[in-house]
């Protein structure tokens, strides 16, 4: 952990290699506290394995920065809950065995305690779900929040008012987030900055630039690698 | 009811509690199979044991878990499945006890099938210790599992060492099954480790009822085996595995009822 001036994360010329495969090439980029960004790009560019590298799951090449006194909560795009007896209580206090915190975290993220809190993991819908997972996220209070395609297997109306709630969580507590998401209506409408990867960097900018063709033309189309100091928010 | 029997019902329960708890991980970890294969890995360690005069409980205890964690390792490094490693190497196992028992057949059958007439006060005592100290252990660390299980990469971001964990549950489980050859044999205690868990996973929702259930179900169902083998002069291990299935046969009824009537 190093003093980044007003920066949380620094990346500095990111390479991984996974079975002698290049799956993310000279990539850097710099985040401020406190702004969304979501990484967007199709599928195989390097995303996951992306934030797998920011939590130091996995080796790689290059430099990752955070900043002093981070504290990360991390929600994984697939989880193995539907065969585990577990109820929503047992499984945030993992975290955080409060009652009344947890009571508080379900509550600020739309569910009532009462109702879902000795519920199965297993038996919760989609949605409920995703909101369990986000209540997880933020239960032992971080300030940078990873997460994996956070809607993943819910509708539509509920997928808007979980990001409206993610929005709304991230702003109260200044919350730094980094998301990964394909749909990019939702990044447009949720995320400050974008940053499009395909094995490297090939956009990086304001997120209401992704609708534009010629820069989703970037984001889809043959990779044409951006220089480091581009990618700096 | 004779000494012996009291033993072994100290041993049975405390060894079933224990077995119960273990077992509640190897269902969710969807490794039923592997365990009850894995219990039969303890046959040579007995063997050796009966051949050099040494406790025949501490040889499988070594063989179990000395074999448990090269197959881990060993998955590892060939990235095959721990079941088709187990599947070898349990096979294997039993071969080579087969063979080093030779014409000793009383002690081969004491050690396929359990004896409690062999159980005295000093095992009793140590199942009751070891027993103790695995469920206190397992508390510690079960958590930390079920993470793993629920997400690898959840569990490795909050700094869980997996491969450690695993390592401690193996030992774990070698523990246990050799406590528990002393009633069931070798061929049915793998009976003890999933059974009363599979019973219990059935009517759960939550961790701390499922762990709990498949203590009590694991106990209940070697106390009631021990004492019917007791009442009956036969050996325990057959019983103890009819007493826990009979168990698992009425929460499966009762189960369906409730969803049938509701």
């Amino acid at each position: 952990m190093k003093a980044l001036d007003n920066f949380i994360l620094r990346v500095s010329n990111l390479s991984i290699d996974v079975s002698n495969q290049k799956i993310i090439d000279n990539l850097s980029f710099e985040t401020k506290r406190g702004v969304t960004l979501a990484i967007v790009g199709p599928n195989g560019a390097g995303k996951t394995t992306l934030f797998r590298a920011l939590l130091n799951l996995i080796p790689y090449k290059g430099k990752i920065e955070w900043s002093e006194k981070v504290k990360i909560g991390y929600v994984p795009q697939i989880l193995s809950v539907r065969d585990i007896p577990i109820s929503v209580k047992e499984f945030l206090s993992f975290k955080n065995e409060s009652e009344s915190d947890i009571t508080a975290v379900l509550a600020s993220v739309g569910l009532d305690s009462e109702v879902v809190v000795n519920k199965s993991l297993g038996v919760l819908s989609g949605g409920q779900l995703r909101r369990v997972l986000i209540a997880w996220a933020i239960v032992d209070r971080p300030n940078v929040l990873l997460f994996d395609e956070p809607t993943s297997g819910v509708d539509l109306d509920s997928e808007e008012a979980i990001y409206g709630m993610l929005k709304r969580l991230t702003e109260q507590n200044k919350i730094t987030l980094l998301l990964i998401s394909h749909d990019l209506h939702i990044v447009r409408e949720y995320s400050d900055y974008a940053l499009a990867l395909n094995k490297c960097l090939v956009f990086f900018g304001e997120s209401k630039e992704v609708m534009d063709p010629a820069v989703q033309k970037l984001i889809y189309g043959e990779p044409i690698c951006k220089e480091y100091g581009e990618a700096r928010v | 009811m004779s000494e012996a029997v009291i033993y072994g019902l100290v041993v049975g329960a405390t060894v079933g509690l224990a077995a119960g708890y273990l077992g509640a991980i190897m269902v969710l970890e969807k490794m039923a199979l592997v365990g009850d294969a894995l219990s039969h890995v303890a046959l040579p360690g007995l063997a050796l044991g009966v051949l050099y005069n040494f406790n025949p409980l501490a040889g499988g205890f070594i063989f179990l878990f000395v074999s448990a964690v090269l197959i881990w390792h060993l998955g590892r490094v060939t990235k095959l499945s721990f079941e088709t490693l187990v599947g070898a190497a349990f096979t294997l196992a039993l071969a080579i006890g087969i063979l080093l028992f030779g014409d000793n057949l009383d002690a081969l059958e004491t050690a396929l099938f359990g004896d409690i007439a062999q159980v005295g006060l000093t095992s009793a005592v140590a199942a009751m210790v070891i027993s103790i100290a695995v469920i206190f252990l397992t508390r510690l660390v079960y958590r930390r599992i079920v993470l793993g299980l629920i997400s690898e990469e959840l569990a490795v971001s909050k700094g869980i060492n997996i491969g450690r964990i695993n390592l401690l549950y193996l030992l774990l489980v070698s523990l246990i099954v050799a406590m528990g050859i002393q009633i069931t044999g070798t061929l049915l205690v793998g009976f003890l480790v999933v059974t009363p868990a599979a019973a219990a996973r059935t009517i759960s929702a939550s961790l701390s009822r499922y762990f709990t259930l498949s203590s009590i179900f694991g106990a209940i169902s070697a106390i009631s085996g021990i004492l019917l083998s007791s009442y009956f002069s036969i050996l325990p291990g057959p019983l103890v595995v009819i007493s826990g299935i009979a168990i698992f046969a009425a929460v499966i009824i009762i189960r369906w009822r409730t969803k049938f009537t509701s």
